[in-house]
């Protein structure tokens, strides 16, 4: 590997594989992938799942290899939501750019350059529906000459009419085995020293999310580094305790609103996220012994469910969280569930 | 100038609460390489001085050289053409903004700024490309559109452009935004970090501060350093020399809000509704944030009630708390907690008492 060089680009960027083969644990599309290396054709692809899982990246994998980089402009239209992509970009730019023809397969300077291009819509699930219908059409009329990759976090907001004319791939969170692998690669190349610990720690606090692992990674090592431990990595990535947690959940225990409410105080005061205690909240109750009754764990959960939901929809993280306390308090004294 | 701008520390060495992220931080920008950065914690707790001291140990003196001005923006979004106008701070190289002022059109200020600084790229002393900053404030309130539209931008200019995003609340950021930044998380000062500022203030003004006096305003300051810091300087004006047990004022509008949770306590009939509404609306017009209103008229209630009562009042200032944020009007939801704690108030009154 040769030296590397000094960039300004943050890691995840550095390390954003170049090749579909590189990508990791997403096996069936690497599959259909380096098939349509070997054939030149592909149908269209919807690409779905949460952040930092490599859609993006596999994306623009493909597109380089099957153009290099000469062909690439003028093969690849890559439009994200930072573009505006009302129905008129729809109409105008995706139809321009769809338009002009493209020559028969040659391949050009080792790239296989299929005679059609490809028009990858980053972030589809932000297009309003109206732009989402507009581009049935134009998928239908230009098929021939275009493939279009869609990519969203949600499925579920890319119409049924669009989502069923793509070849749909799954993005799962990537596993901690071939996490560790691919932390464990980027530690070589920079020189860092990432022991068993650690290197565990930091799959299970990004969750599956690589591009939040390298993250934690490098900050470790700027702060900390090239010598990096398991508590140096929590310290970054600035996980919940879980004592805070448990401390919220035996207030609730205890009965007493008053403590109850200081812990809601202290955690809303130290900045931590409601929707993380929230979480952590519920694997407490959901792995409670004995002395809980499922009917209490079943009331406790239904409140964070709908606390969840509040969240999203941008509540005040305090009265939320006291809100929690309080139904957790009812269900374990046993009150009535409902006012 | 005020004691909370005047004492502002204008540098990573020179805090004196959160040394220890100042540290950090200023060991994580000796590269060039280092991501996106989300600050998040409680008002008052010291983001912005961290932020405006990174800007300074990444760029040096000309950080400081900031100028306020109001940009107008013609943005052409297809169809049409849009006008926004929008505060920007700058320096050479930095920009700072508060998309949320431009309502439902942040996303296009945010767009169009990003990809403005994205091309003129600064030179370091080095020779070396730099980055520029761009700060957003309040990232919390930015629509989802917006915060969407974020992602791919993020990505496509990080070796140009670095962004510093702060916001009180990390909850309402979308997880593919706090995918993409180191999340520094600033919590409250505690009371002890608080006296130390406190006494640190006291010195450079060469003013005796009693320690009790002292814990006593860091006791009721809510672990917010700003608000503290402004109760020391009230305190300076009405009183000194300072005693152990003088009076600390709270501040206007949560007496007003102390008066509003008595009224309610006192009467609970259409005419206090009535009366309440009056004095809420007051405050909105003031522009309190209906959500402070709402969490203070809370904390004034818990203090009278009883405990069985505390955790059903707790659940509607919950839920109708949320139906403010969907809603429009936030009159209209402050009005119907009232009434609904007026109603549960009453009844229980009615069954303890007959
Ligand atoms: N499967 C993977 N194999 C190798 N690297 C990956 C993989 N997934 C993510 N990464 C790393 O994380 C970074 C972000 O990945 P990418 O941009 O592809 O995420 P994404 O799935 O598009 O996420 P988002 O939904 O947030 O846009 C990449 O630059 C790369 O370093
Ligand atoms: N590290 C520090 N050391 C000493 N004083 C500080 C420190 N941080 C903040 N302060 C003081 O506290 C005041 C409030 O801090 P700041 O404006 O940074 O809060 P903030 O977190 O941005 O709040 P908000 O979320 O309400 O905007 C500052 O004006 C400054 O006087
Ligand atoms: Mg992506
Ligand atoms: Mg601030």
């Amino acid at each position: 590997m040769a030296p590397v060089l000094q960039s300004s680009q943050p890691w995840v960027e550095k390390y954003r594989p170049k090749q579909v083969k590189d990508v990791a644990h997403q096996e069936e599309v690497v599959r259909v992938l380096t098939n349509t290396l070997e054939t030149a054709n592909c149908p269209h692809m919807l690409f779905y799942g949460p952040p930092g899982t490599g859609k993006t990246t596999t994306a623009l994998a493909i597109a380089h290899q099957l153009f290099g980089p000469e062909l690439y402009k003028s093969r690849v239209l890559e439009l994200n939501a930072s573009d505006d992509r009302g129905i008129n970009v729809v109409r105008t730019k995706i139809k321009d750019f769809a338009a002009v023809a493209v020559g028969s397969n040659n391949r050009q300077g080792g790239y296989p350059c299929p005679s059609f291009k490809i028009i990858i819509l980053d972030e589809a699930d932000s297009m309003t529906e109206d732009a989402q219908n507009a581009l049935r059409r134009t998928m239908e009329t230009y098929s021939k000459v275009t493939r279009f990759f869609f990519i969203c976090n949600y499925i579920s907001r890319i119409i049924e009419p669009l989502a069923s004319r793509c070849a749909k791939f799954r993005f799962k969170p990537l596993s901690e085995e071939v996490m560790t692998n691919r932390i464990l690669h980027i530690c070589n190349e920079e020189g860092l020293n990432l022991g068993g610990e650690a290197l565990s720690t930091l799959s299970s606090i990004s969750q599956g999310d690589l591009r939040r692992a390298i993250t934690y990674l490098q900050s470790a090592a700027r702060l900390f580094g090239s010598t990096i431990t398991s508590t140096d990595l929590l310290d970054v990535s600035g996980v919940v305790p879980l004592e805070v947690v448990k401390r919220l959940f035996t207030a609730c225990k205890s009965g007493d609103f008053d403590i109850a409410n200081k812990e809601v105080d202290d955690i809303v005061a130290e900045g931590y996220p409601a929707s993380q205690i929230i979480n952590q909240l519920f694997d407490i109750v959901v792995e409670a012994g004995d002395d809980i009754t499922d009917k209490q764990k079943a009331q406790i959960c239904k409140c964070l469910a709908e606390t969840d939901k509040r969240l999203v929809d941008g509540a005040d993280e305090y009265l939320q969280l006291l809100d929690v306390a309080s139904n957790t308090i009812r269900a374990l004294s046993e009150m009535a569930q409902d006012f | 100038m005020l004691w909370v701008d005047k004492y502002r520390p204008k540098s990573l060495d020179k805090v004196v609460v959160h040394e220890d992220i100042a540290q950090n931080l200023k060991k994580l920008v000796t590269e060039q390489d280092c991501p996106h950065l989300l600050f998040y914690g409680p008002s008052g707790s010291g983001k912005k001085t961290l932020i405006v001291a990174l800007l300074k140990q990444i760029y040096g003196a000309s950080a400081e050289k900031v100028k306020v001005e109001n940009r107008a923006w013609k943005i052409d979004a297809g169809s049409r053409t849009l006008d926004l106008e929008l505060t920007i701070l700058s320096s050479t190289n930095h920009v700072e903004l508060t998309p949320s002022d431009a309502g439902f059109q942040d996303r296009y200020i945010v767009q169009e700024i990003i990809k403005e600084m994205a091309k003129n790229r600064p030179i370091d002393t080095k020779g070396k490309k730099g980055y520029k900053v761009l700060v957003l404030n309040e990232v919390d309130k930015l629509s989802r559109e917006a915060q969407h539209s974020l992602r791919r931008t993020m990505e496509k200019y990080s070796s140009s452009c670095r962004l510093i995003l702060c916001c009180n609340s990390s909850s309402k950021v979308t997880e593919a935004i706090k995918s993409r930044c180191l999340n520094v998380r600033i919590n409250a000062p505690s009371k002890e970090e608080i006296v130390k500022v406190l006494e640190f203030i006291a010195k450079k003004e060469s003013l005796q501060l009693p320690q009790g006096f002292a814990a006593r305003i860091a006791e009721k300051s809510n672990r917010s350093l700003r608000r503290a810091i402004l109760s020391l300087e009230t305190c300076r004006v009405q009183n000194y020399p300072f005693t152990d047990n003088q009076v600390i004022s709270p501040m206007d509008w949560e007496e007003y809000v102390a008066e509003i949770a008595t009224d309610m306590m006192r009467e609970q009939s259409p005419k206090s509704l009535f009366q309440v509404r009056g004095k809420v609306y007051e405050l909105l017009v003031n522009c309190i944030p209906p959500e402070v209103i709402m969490k203070r008229l809370l904390h004034e209630l818990l203090k009278k009630l009883d405990s069985e009562l505390k955790l059903e009042v707790c659940h509607w200032a919950a839920y109708y708390e949320h139906r403010m944020r969907l809603g429009q009007k936030a009159i209209f939801h402050i009005e119907a907690f009232v009434a609904k704690f007026m109603s549960i108030y009453k009844n229980f009154l009615i069954s303890t008492f007959g």
